[in-house]
């Protein structure tokens, strides 16, 4: 332990810990903006900084270990002068429409101009207006938003190991951008929005929906259904001051009611659904021994990151589609049949904790209904913002169910909003599709939490199944290539069966959750799933009496030749340069 | 030489990137680093194109944007200022009709301002391609000029 004294309080902190948390123990909260709790400090912004008694110059806190019998100051004139002086000069070059930015009242930039009493513009605007690049269908850059805080460049290189964007040119130049400023939509980018919402300012955001959504709802002529994420449901309290992870899946049904909704349905039906086809899926490759290990495609960030840099992959991947993708088939087919709606009135809407789901249904095979299976994508900040708009606090709703015939789900829906959650669902029916009986002690812990990589050995009536869970692209890529190398050596892999998300805690971190997020507030979103899990009657997907009854009154059976139809899809091989589809792409059946 | 054998030349280590981006660009007749040399570089290497692509723009000496056969690089250091370049670069601007960083419509020449050439002795000095010329005066530039010119 290192003792240090911090305007005068003593304080013992391990060796390493930088002075900016033994500051924070102390009781200081020094500011910050470039700093994340998910990310190595690197010093950009420079707000941080301290004044060390006998060191020269002042020190960024946030990269300076603490040392022993150091006397630390950290607000002494000098100090609060060079940090007014730097947001001053910040500003100078920054777009400061606040009033008309997204980040309006929640930009951490806005907050230390505030917190640190800048009140005058101290240097001349030198402003020179950028494209804005919309060439993304999921995020939206605005460069001259940017900070260049690096928070962006440091979460798509080293935790999603994407590299779409990076620091272009230099000095006065510099601007965060993809190779030859190309665009977002012409990059490896996956959408996942990590990026996004690691911003401390508006210069990323979802690429929004919310008026054709609107629109739509204003129409007398149209029948709108929506569909809520599991992840969504432990998300949305927080968009309206509630805490992290509380679980708010009636009063979201409420809420959703009260937009003037036709239909209030929801994803985890699909999420049930998604475990018999896949759950099938898996079986019929155990039985074969083919294309093992089977990888989820329920994520489609990981999809496209999947069909960039491992399309090897592709035999191995799951053909199920994605349970927004499901619901959206079924929304214009099933749900048009049952309840005597044309298909062409239907609009169907997603609320989704994700960014790369609007990039997932505008996929042009998607539209195996005869229309777009999904019309638009809300994310959990855009659905936020239009029921604040529309007056509603969803703190005050009552708690209501989901409308019938796709609005049913089990626990095993519900906790595929958590990293492992598929697996763990897709176990619990996996067992009873085998062996016809019910799995004994259905909390299939070891694939829970938030380790990178999570292994498990599950007994199914003698038969041993290796499973993995790989949560952020990261972690997904160290798994891949594994299993790689594994295949490559004798064709064989360890694992039958993997789960991959594409943000670090799966969905409850995904690109659409709210401002400001952490991997601690992620963490509580997943407990809050695990919570519902437990209280509800049914816990197993097959348990679901409106997925019994879509296969009773449409589908068939699992896998049928209807279900393979309307229920799977294919994938294509993408270049590493611009994330497009190659020319010689064969597809994958 | 082509691309192939450029990058053959050098062990597929990152610290070889500056010196295969210069062969990839002297090679160019164009002198820049087009996206596909950007993705040869990138995939020998093993690295994202992105991170190729942000190390090229880091650095004045690589361009991303065609240029003249002939790039003109005039000192832009204090010494030269003192001993006249920045009349120097009007002329050039004048005669080129291009402004700094552009390349003439017949696309022989790109003109370019460059840190200390190290010739104050002989300043103002500018570069033409690898040939260095000191003392500058417009009529001395207006001879260096025409030779380019005539060469093919």
């Amino acid at each position: 332990m290192i003792k240090t004294k911090i305007n005068n309080v003593d304080v013992e902190t391990p060796e390493g810990t930088s002075i900016l948390w033994a500051a924070r123990k102390a009781g200081f909260n020094i500011p910050t903006l470039c700093q994340h709790p998910d990310l190595v400090p690197g010093g950009q912004c420079g707000i941080c900084v301290v004044e060390i008694e006998g060191v020269p110059g002042l020190k960024r806190s946030c990269m300076t270990p603490v040392g022993e019998g150091f006397t630390v100051r950290t607000h002494t004139q000098r100090v609060m002068t060079v940090r007014k002086q730097l947001v001053e000069l910040i500003l100078s070059n920054h777009d400061t429409d606040c009033l008309t930015c997204i980040k309006n009242n929640s930009c951490e930039l806005q907050k230390l101009a505030a917190t640190l009493g800048v009140d005058t513009l101290e240097y001349p605007k030198f402003e020179e207006k950028l494209p804005i690049d919309k060439t993304s269908v999921s995020i939206v850059r605005d460069p001259n938003k940017c900070i260049l805080c690096g928070r962006c460049t440091q979460v798509c290189s080293d935790i999603q190991t994407v590299n779409a964007l990076a620091i272009n040119n230099r000095g006065c130049d510099t601007v965060i951008t993809t190779a030859f400023d190309a665009g977002l939509g012409n990059s490896v980018c996956i959408n996942c929005g990590q990026c996004v919402v690691h911003c401390p300012v508006g210069a990323l955001y979802e690429n929004s929906q919310i008026e054709q959504v609107w629109e739509a709802l204003h129409d007398p002529d149209k029948f709108v259904v929506v569909q809520e994420a599991p992840a969504v449901r432990v998300m949305l309290g927080e968009e309206f001051g509630m805490p992290p992870g509380s679980l708010v899946s009636g009063k979201m049904h409420a809420a959703l009611r009260r937009l003037n909704f036709d239909a209030v349905l929801d994803t985890n039906f699909a999420a049930d659904l998604t475990i018999m086809e896949e759950g099938t899926e898996l079986l019929s490759r155990l039985t074969s021994g083919k294309n093992l290990p089977l990888i989820t495609s329920c994520s489609p960030g990981w999809i496209k990151f999947m069909e960039t840099f491992y399309h090897d992959m592709i035999p191995h991947m799951s053909t199920a589609k994605s349970p927004q993708q499901m619901f959206g088939t079924l929304s214009k087919t099933y749900y048009a049949q049952q309840k005597g709606i044309p298909p062409e009135k239907i609009v169907s809407v997603s609320i989704m904790p994700c960014t790369a789901k609007k990039f997932e249904c505008q996929r042009p095979e998607m539209n195996i209904s005869g229309y777009q299976d999904v019309d638009y994508v809300l994310t959990t900040r855009e659905i936020g913002r239009m029921m604040r708009e529309a007056g509603i606090d969803l703190k005050e709703m009552p708690d209501e169910p989901a409308d019938d015939i796709m609005g049913d789900y089990t626990g095993a829906g519900t906790i595929f909003g958590a990293t492992g959650g598929v697996m763990e669902a897709a176990i619990r029916s996996a067992y009873f599709l085998v062996t016809g009986r019910e799995l004994e002690n259905l909390d299939v812990i070891p694939v829970r939490g938030l380790k990178g990589i999570k292994e498990a050995e599950i007994d199914i009536d003698g038969t041993k199944v290796k499973v993995a869970v790989a949560h952020s692209c990261g972690k997904a890529r160290e798994l891949m290539d594994k299993v790689a190398a594994q295949l490559e050596k004798d064709g064989k892999c360890e694992y039958q069966f993997i789960e991959v998300m594409a943000c670090p805690g799966g969905c409850v971190g995904g690109g659409g959750q709210s401002w400001g997020s952490n991997m601690a507030k992620r963490a509580r979103r997943g407990e809050s799933l695990y919570e519902e899990d437990k209280l509800m009657p049914h816990r197993r997907s097959h348990e679901n009496p409106s997925v019994q009854a879509v296969y009773e009154k449409f589908l068939g059976k699992p896998n049928s030749e209807k279900s393979h139809k309307l229920l799977h899809t294919h994938y294509y091989k993408r270049s590493t340069v611009d994330g497009k589809v190659l020319p010689e792409n064969k597809i994958s059946e | 030489m082509d691309k192939e054998a450029i990058l053959k030349k050098f062990k597929p280590t990152l610290d070889n990137i500056l010196y295969i981006l210069h062969d990839l660009q002297d090679e160019n007749p164009q002198h820049y680093l087009s996206k596909d040399d950007i993705k040869v570089c990138a995939d020998y290497l093993n690295i994202p194109y992105s991170y190729t692509h942000s190390v090229a723009s880091f650095y004045t000496m690589f361009s991303m944007k065609p240029r003249g056969r002939n790039i003109i690089r005039l000192c832009d250091s204090p010494p030269c200022h003192l001993m006249g370049s920045k009349s120097l670069l009007d002329y050039l601007q004048r005669t080129l009709k291009v402004t700094t960083g552009e390349t003439t419509k017949d696309g022989i020449f790109t003109l370019e301002l460059t840190s200390c050439l190290g010739a104050c002795g002989v300043a103002p000095a500018m570069m033409v391609n690898n040939e260095m010329f000191g003392n500058l005066t417009p009529e001395k530039v207006d001879t260096i000029l025409d030779k380019r010119r005539k060469e093919l």
